[in-house]
């Protein structure tokens, strides 16, 4: 049972987003309130129930899987990419590339006297 | 598709119109896709997300099969993109001291990553000569995508179009990631993650979990809702300084 409660816990939040959202004209989307119904909720709680870490925790594991139907999408545009092809790939990648370093640099940078975490430093990036 | 034999053609004309063909091929296509890039060293360029999308693309090409009749079998797996979305407060929750601690860094790095994103992808796509419209659509290609359509609706770009480019930036973003951490020598799993969040929201996030780490997935997480957030309240008056 408790992996039902859990699965229940974060479709009730993903619900309160979505009332919160269409109630107060938010401009984002219900799912991402959601998110911050339970950490508010996790807050209260001052612990994660175990169900719900089971459960959030496995679809968490499995995250890429789920973008992938939405990736599928991409097919759809073909039509409207190729239109602009050139334009659109290379602003996209020298964009992303750009956004990465930049982002990277300034947050390296601006948190260099801050002590890092111990427990992150055995996990490097895969090769 | 037109198969030799009538029975196999009533076969195929029954299972394609059934949920559970294209949700199947969904879950073989992201094994074998796994497999493969396991097999060629977990190479980044290949991530299993980019190839599992184009193997399904290539058979719904092959089976002459629209994305509507795809999405039928799929939508049982996007529908868990909301829960999921939800369960990122668990790992925010885990590392909540962190996030408290690096709060005004978080800010300002969110700012900064996201007027980059905006400019460089308003600025390049202005001097390479795309259209007004494509231009307005490409601006918020660093945000998940509901909140991407939403705003390029509100600029006049194309809103389903956003949505892709948004997917194509987050392909991009777990192709690129680690080769821009290793050439700016960035190796913190946090500002790995954050970054990687903020450049390729979801796709970013997902990359984060599975391949540098869980305070890496928090972060990214954090980064993908903030830039979310923000984004819809910087993004229009920074279009507007290029005249559009």
């Amino acid at each position: 049972m408790p992996l039902i409660a859990g699965m229940s816990v974060l479709l009730g939040c993903q619900f309160l987003g979505e009332i919160l959202v269409h109630g107060l004209q938010l401009p984002v989307p219900g799912p991402v309130v959601g998110m911050v119904v339970l950490l508010v909720g996790l807050m209260i709680n001052g612990r994660v129930p175990k169900g719900l870490r089971t459960s959030g925790e496995g679809l968490l594991r499995y995250l890429t899987l789920l973008f992938v139907p939405a990736g599928v999408g991409v097919m759809v545009h073909f039509d409207l990419i190729k239109a602009d092809f050139w334009p659109i790939i290379v602003t996209l990648v020298v964009s992303t590339a750009l956004t990465l370093a930049v982002t990277a640099k300034v947050m390296s940078w601006l948190t260099r006297s801050i002590p890092k975490d111990p427990r992150d430093e055995c996990r490097e990036e895969r090769p | 598709m037109s198969m030799p034999v009538p029975v196999l053609d009533q076969l195929w004309v029954y299972l394609s119109a059934s949920p559970l063909l294209h949700l199947l091929v969904t879950l073989l296509a992201f094994m074998g896709a796994s497999y493969l890039n396991r097999l060629l060293g977990g190479t980044p360029f290949l991530h299993p997300v980019v190839l599992t999308i184009a193997l399904i693309i290539a058979f719904l090409t092959l089976t002459d099969t629209d994305y509507a009749t795809y999405f039928e079998g799929a939508q049982f797996i996007h529908f868990l993109l909301g829960p999921a979305t939800v369960a990122l407060a668990i790992p925010l929750y885990d590392y909540r001291e962190r996030v408290r601690r690096l709060l005004v860094p978080i800010l300002l790095s969110c700012v900064a990553g996201i007027v980059t994103a905006v400019t460089s992808a308003v600025g390049g796509a202005m001097l390479m000569g795309a259209s007004r419209e494509t231009v307005l659509t490409l601006s918020p290609k660093s945000v998940t995508s509901p909140i991407a359509m939403g705003i390029a609706e509100k600029l006049g770009g194309i809103p389903s179009l956003a949505a892709g480019l948004v997917l194509i930036t987050g392909s991009l973003g777990c192709a690129l990631g680690p080769v821009i951490f290793r050439l700016v020598r960035v190796r913190d799993p946090s500002v790995q993650g954050f970054t990687m969040g903020l450049a390729a929201h979801g796709f970013g996030t997902a990359y984060s979990f599975s391949s540098i780490g869980a305070a890496a997935g928090a972060f990214a997480g954090l980064a993908m809702g903030l830039t979310g957030l923000l984004t819809a309240f910087i993004l229009p008056p920074l279009v507007h300084l290029f005249g559009l």
